[in-house]
């Protein structure tokens, strides 16, 4: 009897090794790591203090967190973008399309993801520099009478951006629609209800879950994603994470840099916190869910 | 009980594997993309069957940061440049003093060594030796921009939305230049440099509209300058001579300030496992016959006598088009890079970067 419940306890700590060990190795301990380096000030070739220098620097400096709010807003941008596209998308897929296509469209969904996002940048690099396609295709078209540049501003970045995270959207969306009964929808309709009514009080309230899941995932990916804006921004796009790579490697500031870091991570969360507090959903029945 | 057991095994299973794979002696370089050419290792592996040699591509930055990273743990051989050594080592402690008897300086040309040991000495001890040279200067379409002349000509409006530069050090320096300072001779006052990067600060967002956009490596401006959407840049002659190969129109232009000359080295870092390995890559690619594939693949020049002549044809050819005796006296080698410059740099990139001027 006793070696049993041995053994059970056991299997049970087998079981949760990895996770814990993945928990503490790789997100807990860097963590850490970040946030003592993070309160360390270069005094003189190597001599430090604890100080909160580098979280004062990016306060009193208006570049830092300017960028940060820049990389914020346009992340809610593209969190907003990908909804709106997504959805329709998701329902599509979820609720209108047969058994047999829907494999295949969500199948068509995923397949960009099969490349890396380098090669995706590099893709919309081809298609919207001044010598690229859609610049040659308009010119062929005599819509326009010389090359127009579609790369290297906020609206390439922006575009690249819902491209790439827009999947994430879509996943999470598509299993909450597919949970909902199609009475719920015809009862809608037989109560009278016309489409836009149906779709406020019935259809989004009931993929909330879904959409705050998909929100959350999209902004995260965005505001820390690097090569993205970084490739396909202009001369005047900053993104925060720029910023980041910028104190490590071209300043030398590891201190400065694992501050941005963490203001990143304090800044991204006090975004989800704000909006599950907005919407009335939690954690617990959004993301942990689907 | 049992679970003991499986743990020794593995344990001693790993202290195997670990004893193997130490028979075998491992180079592990740490330089710049194209300075470890494929026919060249497996020459050197053929030469010394008991090396293996391992490559990982950095830039001079990102060597610094791995280096310190680490201790200088992790690799057997880097390659920064020449004023990336003096005070990475004083901040970070990265490197060791090179043993100067195992290698073959005689062959090296004699005041690019003297340079680099100048630059490297700390306390008497020599950190690097140099391998190659080069220039970062400007590159013009000829038949386009013909009076591409000076760094300031990067900001002429008569190239408006037709130039591009990287948002880097060199930059800076060149500009600097442009204005009639001397940013070399500044290092030694730093307010005195700071007054000179807000000048170029200001100058370069000015420019910021002139500006189609900023490279970010090799391949992206290789691709603006051959389809013609830019007339000019500023360039490493590298690039620039890999783009003379396929439009002859496209050469490296000196600026008439000076092109700026960079000499990438060979340091042991302090944690290096391998140094007799890394001393025997180091005289392997300095034979004259190595120096020409290696030259071949960087398109840069060797630092040994003749470096020059040992150039294969066609990258001779290109900087023959692009330098004059003139500009090779005229060249100004990047001074030592004191603690807290790069900071200072930093920030100001970043002020630039951030401004709104174009």
């Amino acid at each position: 009897m006793m070696q049993n419940k041995d053994i059970k306890r056991l299997s049970l700590y087998l079981l949760f090794a990895p996770f814990a060990l993945w928990i503490i190795l790789l997100v807990i301990l860097p963590h850490i790591g970040m946030v003592v380096l993070s309160l360390k000030e270069k005094i003189a070739p190597r001599v430090y203090e604890y100080s909160f220098a580098n979280y004062l620097e990016f306060l009193h400096e208006p570049i830092y967190w300017n960028t940060l709010l820049r990389t914020g807003s346009m992340s809610l941008l593209v969190t907003a973008l990908a909804l709106l596209i997504g959805f329709p998308i998701a329902y599509y897929i979820a609720k209108i399309a047969g058994p047999r296509s829907r494999g295949g469209l969500f199948l068509l969904c995923l397949i960009p993801l099969w490349v890396s996002d380098l090669i995706r940048a590099f893709g919309w690099i081809l298609l919207l520099r001044e010598t690229g396609v859609i610049s040659n295709f308009l010119l062929w078209t005599g819509l326009i009478g010389e090359p127009v540049e579609f790369l290297y501003n906020d609206v390439a970045v922006i575009v690249g951006l819902t491209y790439t995270v827009i999947l994430f959207m879509i996943v999470p969306l598509v299993s909450t629609l597919d949970g909902m009964d199609n009475a719920m929808i015809e009862a809608g309709y037989n109560l009278g209800g016309s489409g836009f009514t149906v779709l406020r009080r019935i259809i989004i309230p009931y993929a909330m879950p879904g959409i705050v899941a998909g929100c959350i995932v999209t902004f995260m990916l965005t505001a820390g994603s690097y090569l993205t804006p970084i490739l396909l921004g202009g001369k005047n796009s900053s993104w925060f994470t720029e910023q980041i790579y910028n104190q490590f490697i071209t300043r030398f500031n590891w201190e400065g840099g694992a501050a941005f870091g963490m203001l990143l991570l304090f800044f991204t969360s006090l975004v989800i916190w704000l909006g599950l507090k907005l919407s009335g959903q939690t954690l617990a029945n959004t993301v942990a869910k689907s | 009980m049992h679970f003991k057991t499986t743990l020794a095994g593995l344990l001693a299973a790993t202290m195997l594997a670990g004893a193997g794979s130490a028979q075998a002696e491992t180079l592990r370089l740490l330089t710049w993309g194209s300075y470890a050419p494929d026919e060249l290792i497996e020459k050197f592996e053929a030469e010394y069957p008991d090396i293996d040699v391992e490559v990982t591509f950095s830039n001079n930055e990102e060597m610094i940061a791995k280096l310190r990273a680490t201790g200088g743990a992790g690799f057997d051989l880097a390659q920064p440049s020449h004023d990336r050594i003096y005070a990475a080592q004083l901040e970070y402690d990265i490197y060791k003093p090179l043993d100067l008897s195992k290698i073959d300086t005689s062959v090296m040309e004699a005041k690019l060594l003297d340079g680099v040991k100048e630059n490297t000495t700390i306390e008497g001890e020599v950190y690097a030796v140099p391998h190659q040279w080069g220039t970062s200067g400007l590159m013009a379409d000829k038949t386009k921009a013909p009076d591409l002349k000076s760094w300031a000509d990067l900001c002429n409006p008569a190239y408006e939305g037709k130039t591009s530069m990287r948002l880097k050090r060199t930059i800076l320096l060149g500009t600097a230049f442009s204005m009639g300072e001397d940013p070399f001779a500044a290092y030694s006052d730093l307010d005195k440099y700071q007054g000179i990067l807000d000048k170029v600060a200001e100058k370069l967002i000015e420019c910021k509209g002139n500006i189609k956009a900023y490279w970010k490596g090799g391949d992206d401006l290789s691709a603006m300058m051959l389809s013609g959407e830019i007339v000019g840049s500023e360039t490493w002659d590298s690039t620039a001579y890999k783009l003379f190969d396929q439009n002859e129109n496209i050469v490296f232009v000196p600026p008439k300030e000076g092109a700026l000359a960079w000499i990438d080295t060979f340091a042991l870092p302090r944690k290096a496992k391998a140094d007799d390995a890394a001393y025997k890559w180091i005289n392997f690619v300095l034979r004259p016959e190595n120096v020409t594939l290696m030259s071949a693949s960087t398109g840069a020049i060797a630092a040994v006598k003749g470096g020059q002549d040992l150039l294969p044809e066609d990258k001779k050819a290109a900087v023959n088009a692009a330098f004059t005796a003139e500009d090779i006296d005229n060249l100004k080698f990047f001074a030592n890079i004191p603690p807290g410059v790069e900071d200072m740099e930093g920030k100001t990139l970043e002020k630039i970067k951030a401004a709104t001027g174009g």
